[in-house]
């Protein structure tokens, strides 16, 4: 079964429109052809009938016969007459260049007759076109034009010497000049036929080039449609359709692909959503699990302290009251957290935060024989952030510190600082994106413990991974397998294979192509092909301009940690402590870092010890 | 005639029974344990109590039925919602659901006296102020989260946010206020502010409504006594920005707020 394409459609009715119009006016160009090739020849059969008319008349009225006969006759021979004749009014053929006919008596029907004989008495009259007719020669079919011209009777012919007619005639006879009609009826054919052709092939090659028009424009996007709903249909919401064009099929494959942009962005957060929801679940769990014993804890405790006799007893039971109400504070972000809430952030002075978390675990440390150096700015801006949270970093920092310092003995340092960053080789990329949508952010590989963006390069037939540093400006390439830099390279994404390249642009410093991918939802970012060159680009983020930060520094004098570890150490359950250490403590770090859009670094040199470098923004 | 008791504490975990009951008993109360919401009931058949506080999450009968049947059988003892999973949702439907107060766990001995010390102040109000449904706010574009707090909504969309005037009036005078500086956000459910009372408790007054604070009352901070004058008029806390206003109307609502209760007893007490 044929379907029922709109371009089939298309194509028939156009089609069929055209067939009408060409015939329509195939059908009035032969008509009017027909009548104007007759009118011609009518208008030749009546120039003869005034000849002889006005060539016999003279003789007529001396009465010459025998010059008239001579006359017709001549006329006769002409090759398109094929017969004068001079009828009187009884229809007796007096002349005719036909001299076998002389003396014979046309009836009043005849063909040439009749025109006037239709009534009785008969017409004396005719207008032009009535002179005219057309027939049918009765012995071979073939067409023949007549033209009757009357013979009125005037004053010189009553008057002449003859006195043949009397007064009172009006119409004395008529010539009849007939001529062939067949050289003008096959060239009435022949025009027919060309007609006939020209519009046959006419409505043909119209189909054609409308199919073939129709075709392109309108079945092949369409079926490019299709067939990319078909994929998403089938949940691949990476295919993109052409969208060059300038028509509606072009805004409708603009649409089609911003929809499908839309859709695999919901879905990714709906991915998203799912996880917290989970998450938000095991959290109530535990929040309604741990909160039992803590409140036995809790209300203990407090009690205690509320009956403590000396000053040293209330101080214990101080930090355990303290501490158990920020077991509670974290149970209860973790419910935050997992339902979203306003955060509890706001201006905090980050120098407050740093000597309490210092007192919380001041004896844990002289224990050790860990001296604590606080070197503290004053007056630093007061950054917007979650007071506990913040602290909690802190506070895990300081424990990792003494643990790498060991039983030995050595010292931790706190700085706190402010300083005005400019964007380059802070902000860090956190969604990176190819044409198609595919996420480049890879988790696998980290540079300092953010997610490496993950590209695939191609040159000379060789092909492999490179990771870019997140951090924008920080152009450490890692690379997963090595190629020439000075041959061409190509980055492609390493899911569709889309070219990553920003064609026009060479690298400002060194001239090399530039690569480019999105980096929603702050555009796009253009890094330099060559490793060794390290430009980047990334201007809506250079737009911003220089932002506020508070700087937090934890350094130690410990064991340090080895480069190897140094890759790890953000990993959830990564730990070096061994059965001491839950592996939590800088995950949970890095998270609550990231979430203050702050930013968390690492230098150590091993048995030299170690500096986290942390960066809040003033604002958030 | 049913012997009077002061607190009935009900909960499915021993340690917090036997908390509840050490701090109470410190303070010279007598506390009865139930270890479940039936239990809860039995005990109310027997003993008359001045205040319950009851856990949410209990398997044979939760807090909010507990609530609800207790209410049926024309009990009107305050009740103070306990729960470890404290969510703003519960907080709302507890408060909402006629409860004097919301008590998320764990909590301190001290903050569980400013609850015990409210609670038992109610029996001073006139008789039958825990009767359900809570009437309806004396303004109108007034909205109440239970007995705790108010949310008024003003013509230019700013909501203004003040303590309710049972709360007041189980404080028994208010020494100090502490309120959320300007910018900060708020939560529904969540404490807004902290009133220290006459006795000196510190109370947290759970926020009515969701959004961002854009003035603080100073009038009150610097005298607090305010607010027991003049709950729902200069005693305001906060002007603020709302977020999500239906949402938080449409909880507020929810419960068992009735519009014609009353009007000019309420407005009497109230000015």
């Amino acid at each position: 079964m044929i379907r029922k394409t709109v371009g089939r459609k298309l194509t028939t009715a156009v089609n069929l429109t055209a067939l009408l119009i060409i015939s329509a006016f195939a059908y009035v160009n032969i008509r009017s052809h027909d009548n104007s090739l007759l009118a011609e020849v009518e208008q030749h059969a009546i120039q003869i009938s005034q000849t002889v008319k006005s060539s016999t008349e003279y003789d007529m009225l001396h009465y010459a016969p025998s010059r008239i006969h001579e006359i017709i006759r001549l006329l006769g021979q002409e090759g398109s007459i094929e017969r004068i004749r001079i009828m009187n009014k009884a229809g007796t053929i007096t002349y005719s260049s036909d001299s076998g006919e002389i003396g014979k008596i046309v009836d009043s029907s005849a063909e040439s007759c009749i025109r006037c004989h239709v009534v009785d008495p008969p017409l004396e009259r005719l207008d032009m076109q009535a002179r005219t007719r057309v027939f049918r020669r009765p012995n071979d079919s073939s067409r023949a034009l007549g033209v009757i011209t009357p013979i009125y009777n005037q004053p010189s012919c009553w008057t002449a010497a003859c006195h043949a007619h009397p007064e009172s005639r009006t119409v004395l006879g008529v010539f009849d000049v007939v001529m062939p009609l067949a050289a003008v009826d096959a060239n009435l054919r022949r025009g027919r036929i060309e007609i006939v052709i020209f519009a046959a092939s006419a409505v043909v090659a119209l189909s054609l080039i409308i199919g073939v028009f129709v075709r392109r424009w309108v079945s092949q996007p369409v079926k490019q449609l299709v067939a990319a709903i078909q994929h998403v249909a089938d949940g691949d919401l990476s295919k993109t359709i052409d969208e060059s064009r300038r028509d509606e099929l072009g805004m409708l494959a603009r649409s089609f692909n911003h929809m499908t942009r839309k859709l695999s962005e919901a879905r990714l957060q709906l991915v998203q959503s799912d996880k917290l929801a989970s998450l938000g679940r095991l959290a109530a769990g535990v929040a309604h699990e741990i909160n039992n014993p803590l409140t036995g804890v809790l209300t203990y405790s407090s009690l205690m302290l509320k009956r403590a006799r000396t000053p040293e007893e209330q101080d214990d039971l101080k930090v355990i009251v303290r501490e158990t109400i920020r077991c509670r504070d974290i149970v209860k972000s973790l419910l935050d957290f997992a339902r979203q809430t306003v955060s509890k952030k706001r201006e905090s002075d980050v120098n407050e935060l740093i000597t309490h978390a210092v007192s919380v675990v001041e004896r844990q440390l002289s224990l050790a024989r860990v001296v604590v150096l606080k070197e503290l700015q004053p007056n630093l801006p007061r950054p917007v952030v979650d007071a506990n949270q913040l602290e909690q970093v802190l506070m895990n920092l300081l424990v990792n510190a003494a643990d790498a310092i060991g039983g030995n003995g050595g010292t931790i340092t706190l700085r706190s600082s402010a300083l005005s960053l400019s964007p380059v080789g802070v902000v860090q990329i956190k969604q990176a994106v190819c044409p198609k949508r595919h996420n480049l952010i890879d988790n696998e590989v980290r540079f300092g413990g953010k997610p490496s963006i993950r590209v695939k390069a191609r040159s000379e037939g060789q092909e492999g991974f490179v990771h870019f540093d997140p951090v924008y400006g920080q152009a450490s390439h890692r690379h997963g397998f090595t190629f020439d830099e000075r041959r061409k390279v190509q980055f492609v994404c390493p899911e569709c294979s889309t070219a990553l390249m920003r064609e026009g642009l060479a690298c400002p410093r060194c001239g090399s192509a530039v690569l480019t991918f999105e980096a929603p939802p702050r555009g796009f970012v253009e890094i330099c092909a060559r490793a060794s060159c390290g430009w980047q680009r990334w201007e809506d983020v250079d737009a911003s301009g220089n932002r506020e930060y508070v700087e937090i520094q934890v350094c130690d004098t410990g064991c340090g940690i080895s480069a190897g570890d140094l890759m790890k150490i953000y990993e959830p359950f990564y730990s070096t402590k061994g059965a001491k250490g839950t592996g939590l403590g800088l995950a949970v770090v890095w998270g609550i870092i990231d979430s203050h859009n702050g930013s968390i670094n690492v230098e150590s040199t091993l048995g030299q010890g170690t500096t986290f470098t942390v960066r809040i923004p003033v604002t958030p | 005639m049913k012997t009077v008791r002061d607190i009935l504490v009900i909960d499915d975990e021993p340690v917090v029974r036997q908390g509840v009951e050490r701090i109470g008993r410190s303070e010279g109360l007598s506390v009865d344990p139930a270890d479940g919401g039936r239990a809860g009931l039995a005990r109310l058949e027997k003993h008359a109590y001045r205040l319950i506080l009851c856990d949410l999450m209990m398997e044979d009968l939760d807090g909010f039925e507990f609530l609800a049947e207790a209410g049926r059988r024309g009990n009107h003892t305050p009740v103070v919602m306990t729960t470890g999973y404290s969510t703003v949702e519960n907080a709302v439907r507890s408060l909402q659901l006629g409860a004097l107060d919301y008590l998320a766990k764990p909590f301190t001995a001290d903050e569980l006296m400013a609850m015990i010390h409210r609670g038992l102040n109610v029996c001073a109000l006139p008789n039958g102020s825990m009767a359900l449904p809570i009437p309806a706010p004396p303004f109108s574009q007034t909205h109440r989260l239970g007995r705790v707090s108010w949310a008024a909504l003003e013509p230019v969309g700013t909501v203004l946010v003040g303590i309710d005037d049972q709360f007041v009036r189980t404080l028994q005078g208010i020494q100090g206020i502490e309120l959320l500086s300007v910018g900060t956000g708020l939560v529904q459910g969540t404490a807004c502010a902290t009133v220290v009372s006459a006795a000196g408790f510190s109370h947290g007054v759970l926020c009515p409504v969701n959004g961002q604070v854009i003035e603080t009352n100073a009038g009150v901070t610097a005298n607090p006594a305010t607010i027991a004058k003049d709950p729902y008029g200069a005693g305001w806390l906060y002007r603020v920005l709302p977020s999500n206003l239906e949402y938080s109307f449409r909880c507020l609502a929810q419960g068992l707020d009735a519009p014609d209760q009353q009007p000019e007893q309420r407005k009497g007490k109230s000015s």
